[in-house]
């Protein structure tokens, strides 16, 4: 089979987008709707933590947290997964056994992605050796820019291959792809690739994710299901901080995709300050009242 | 999951998780149980004695009783209009006359909330788009004529332009207070003094206007508001001391009252019907091109002079687009208009709900295929679903004659000469939409559509610096802009 011309990826145009995006967040999400609304979020959430200062401990510490969110409100989900540096993996499966929270590693020479393939399939094959059930890699941007779609592509393939079960998200870097049409490029790229998630960001670059482009890459999405009937699903990551936020993303999935997407199996957050903010809008939701920030744990 | 077989790949848009009802509150308007005419700045019974009800479309209950302006009550509100010419608005500054414009303009952003509530309970439309278009585009309109007043001369140079007078002023029941915008504000800047007349279904706004017109302090009888059916529009134009008419409505009444007129001295602005071509090439960013396509038909339920009432597309694209279109609908909610989720509200009136009725009817027996989403729609009211037809002829009725309604009339093309033909190939000639993502190709397109306002990759966008109004059959005149200004000018 011939390889496919990515230059000819459908083109996207950003008034169109920000339109899209305008109708989707003048949304009004109340009560009941929005009581689900933020129960589903909360269990879409990738707990991160990916800093230098990362400890055994503080992992541990998120661990528990995505399990045990707040237990002062009964009948909480947990957090979809925790995302970890691979040298991390191993604590976290631990410290979650038990749990249905999976554990993602990310992987690949994170956040540049400056490394040799080698290096980037060992990093892979560490993590998940590790126990990881889900690896997020990222993208060569620069051989992307370049024009080397296929280098992408097949180093994509290869890591999905090393991934074995695991499931692989793929990290765009969207803040470095520069405009809409390169966000589109990149996703087809990776779902051809056999990405089971396609991810915004890695949350070191800003812009992290935004709706827009989150809309485009929904979009991608949906045409790759009617195109191979394989569905992939989507993780938008860093900056989505709240609440409000949160609902509208999900406004967006539910209308762009339906409901088939609506669950942590093709859709996560990544992030790590949300899911308290979602915490005190459910407190809010049944006590009428807000509660202060000190009530819930920071972690 | 994900299904194996290609032919079975659908996506399920519904879902558990809806959408629970966030109705706009109407606690805080105020609406009186009879409204009078406004002549001479003050509300005055009319010399007819008769009232009408005036409903709400989405619930059939009765808003309020609207007086019915007969040939004295027209005569008066004339002669009002005159003498505040004659000796108040003529003589002050463009300045002065600016001044005046601002604060109806700041009024307008104050009461917004009021008057969008208002709009959609007495209209139909939803509180979305009276919220966030029809009310601020209003202010928008009253703000910029109100920076043109004292500048006209710079407009047209050495022109020395000078106002007509007295302009009657009939607007339609699709967008009540937006078109109000566009008709006073231009009248009033350039000098001229208004009798307006709303259209019958949506009196409300027009009457509230005339209350903050009072709040503005707006000299006595500079605007005269008289409501009533055709036969107070046709008083107004037959009254021999109006200088101009200035209508927006149905190309029908547009040549009763372009014949009315013919041999007097007075000028005129015709802003008529439209059945408006909408064309996606191939190229085309196709999911952008969709929701264009949805905006282009469904904003307004469809009551639209200028909505994108016929698409043409591509044949390479056409399963595509046709896809999704359909999944695009399925996320579209219909109903409540006051709802702030409400993407399609109440059809204005029981007659246009018969109307479009009728189209669909016609439709389906002249053998086009149609498509609805599935929607609950209420029990009571007027609604019509969003609607589709495939497998139109260039000659099928629904695809000649204006509907104004949620119908989209579907055909594909092959070549772009073939497309430019069938586009141009209507009586009417108001808008037009190209999509494409080539520039020459655009350029092309823009070029060749006989319409007045053609959209490039974007629809239904409007702004008070932009002139809008028709080619053929679809009127005469300018509407916003400098071009507009012109319209309530003459020159030496």
């Amino acid at each position: 089979m011939a390889k496919q011309d990515y230059s000819l990826s459908p083109k996207i145009d950003q008034v169109g987008i920000l339109d899209r995006v305008a109708r989707i967040t003048a949304r009004s999400i109340k009560n009941e709707s929005k009581m689900q609304g933020l129960m589903m979020a909360l269990n879409m959430i990738d707990l991160t933590t990916l800093e230098g200062a990362d400890t055994d401990e503080k992992v541990k510490q998120l661990c528990y947290k995505a399990v045990h969110l707040h237990d002062s409100i009964p009948n909480l989900p947990t957090t979809a997964a925790v995302c970890v540096y691979p040298n991390f993996v191993k604590t976290a499966v631990k410290a979650l056994k038990g749990s249905n929270v999976k554990v993602a590693s990310v992987a690949t020479a994170f956040p540049s992605g400056h490394s040799s393939r080698e290096i980037k399939l060992m990093d892979t094959k560490i993590a998940v050796d590790n126990g990881a059930h889900e690896v997020d890699m990222v993208i060569s941007r620069g051989k992307f820019h370049s024009g080397e779609y296929n280098f992408v592509h097949d180093e994509i393939a290869a890591i999905k291959e090393a991934c074995g079960k695991a499931r692989l998200k793929v990290i765009l870097e969207t803040g470095e792809l520069g405009t809409f049409d390169k966000v589109r490029r990149a996703s087809d790229i990776a779902m051809d690739a056999g990405a089971d998630f396609i991810k915004t960001s890695t949350g070191k670059i800003k812009p992290a994710a935004t709706l827009p482009v989150t809309l485009v890459m929904l979009e991608a999405i949906k045409d790759h299901y009617y195109n191979t009937g394989r569905m992939v699903g989507m993780k938008p990551a860093g900056g989505i901080s709240n609440s409000k936020l949160a609902l509208q993303y999900l406004i967006m999935v539910k209308e762009t995709l339906g409901g088939q997407w609506l669950t942590n199996e093709w859709f996560r957050f990544g992030a790590s300050s949300l899911a308290n903010d979602v915490l005190m809008q459910i407190a809010k939701q049944n006590s009428g009242n807000y509660q202060s920030k000190d009530y819930f744990s920071i972690d | 999951m994900a299904k194996k077989n290609k032919k079975e790949i659908t996506l399920d848009l519904s879902s558990d998780w809806g959408l629970a009802p966030a109705p706009e509150s109407t606690s805080h308007i105020k609406l009186k149980k009879k409204y009078d005419l406004f002549i001479g700045g003050k509300f005055v019974k009319p010399k007819s004695g008769k009232y009408f009800d005036t409903i709400n479309p989405a619930t059939e209950e009765v808003l309020a009783q609207i007086a019915e302006a007969d040939d004295k009550d027209v005569d008066l509100a004339v002669k009002s209009a005159r003498k505040a010419y004659d000796n108040v608005w003529s003589k002050l500054s463009g300045k002065e006359r600016g001044k005046y414009i601002y604060r109806i303009a700041r009024l307008i952003q104050e009461r917004a909330r009021e008057f969008s509530v208002i709009e959609s309970l007495d209209g139909g439309k939803t509180i979305r788009e009276s919220r966030d278009i029809d009310i601020p585009l209003a202010a928008a309109h009253f703000f910029y004529h109100a920076g043109w007043a004292d500048k006209l001369e710079y407009a047209f140079p050495n022109r020395k332009p000078e106002a007509l007078g007295v302009v009657g002023q009939i607007t339609p029941w699709n967008f009540p207070m937006l078109m109000i915008a566009w008709k006073i504000a231009p009248a009033l800047a350039t000098g001229n003094t208004v009798v307006l007349k709303p259209a019958e279904t949506t009196s409300l706004t027009a009457l509230k206007l005339a209350e903050l017109f009072q709040d503005a302090g707006l000299p006595d009888g500079v605007v005269n508001i008289v409501t009533g059916h055709g036969t107070t529009g046709s008083h107004i134009v037959n009254h021999p001391d109006v200088n101009k008419v200035a209508f927006t409505g149905s190309t029908g009444v547009g040549k009763i009252i372009m014949k009315a007129i013919a041999g007097t001295n007075k000028k005129s602005t015709m802003e008529l019907g439209g059945k408006a071509a909408n064309i996606i090439m191939e190229d085309a960013p196709l999911d952008q091109a969709v929701e264009g396509v949805i905006n282009g038909i469904f904003f307004n339920q469809g009551h639209v002079c200028c909505a994108g009432s016929r698409l043409y597309i591509q044949e390479s694209v056409y399963p595509i687009v046709m896809r999704k279109l359909k999944d695009r609908m399925q996320a579209l909610v219909v109903g409540d208009p006051m709802d702030k989720n409400t993407d399609i509200g109440a059809i204005n009136s029981k007659k246009q709900l018969d109307t479009i009725k009728n189209y669909i009817k016609l439709g389906k027996a002249e053998g086009a295929e149609m498509y609805q989403p599935k929607c609950n729609l209420p029990k009571k009211g007027y609604w019509v679903p969003p609607t589709l037809f495939t497998n139109v002829a260039q000659s099928s009725t629904i695809a000649k004659e204006e509907i104004f309604g949620p119908v989209l009339a579907i055909q594909t093309f092959r070549t772009i000469d073939e497309v430019i033909n069938k586009a141009n190939n209507t009586p009417y000639g108001l808008s037009a939409g190209v999509w494409s993502d080539k520039g020459s190709k655009v350029f092309n397109l823009t070029s060749q559509m006989k319409a007045g306002v053609v959209w490039a990759n974007t629809y239904n966008k409007f702004d008070p610096t932009s002139p809008f109004g028709g080619y053929k059959e679809s009127g005469h005149g300018r509407e916003g802009g400098m071009q507009g200004l012109e319209a309530y000018l003459k020159f030496d």
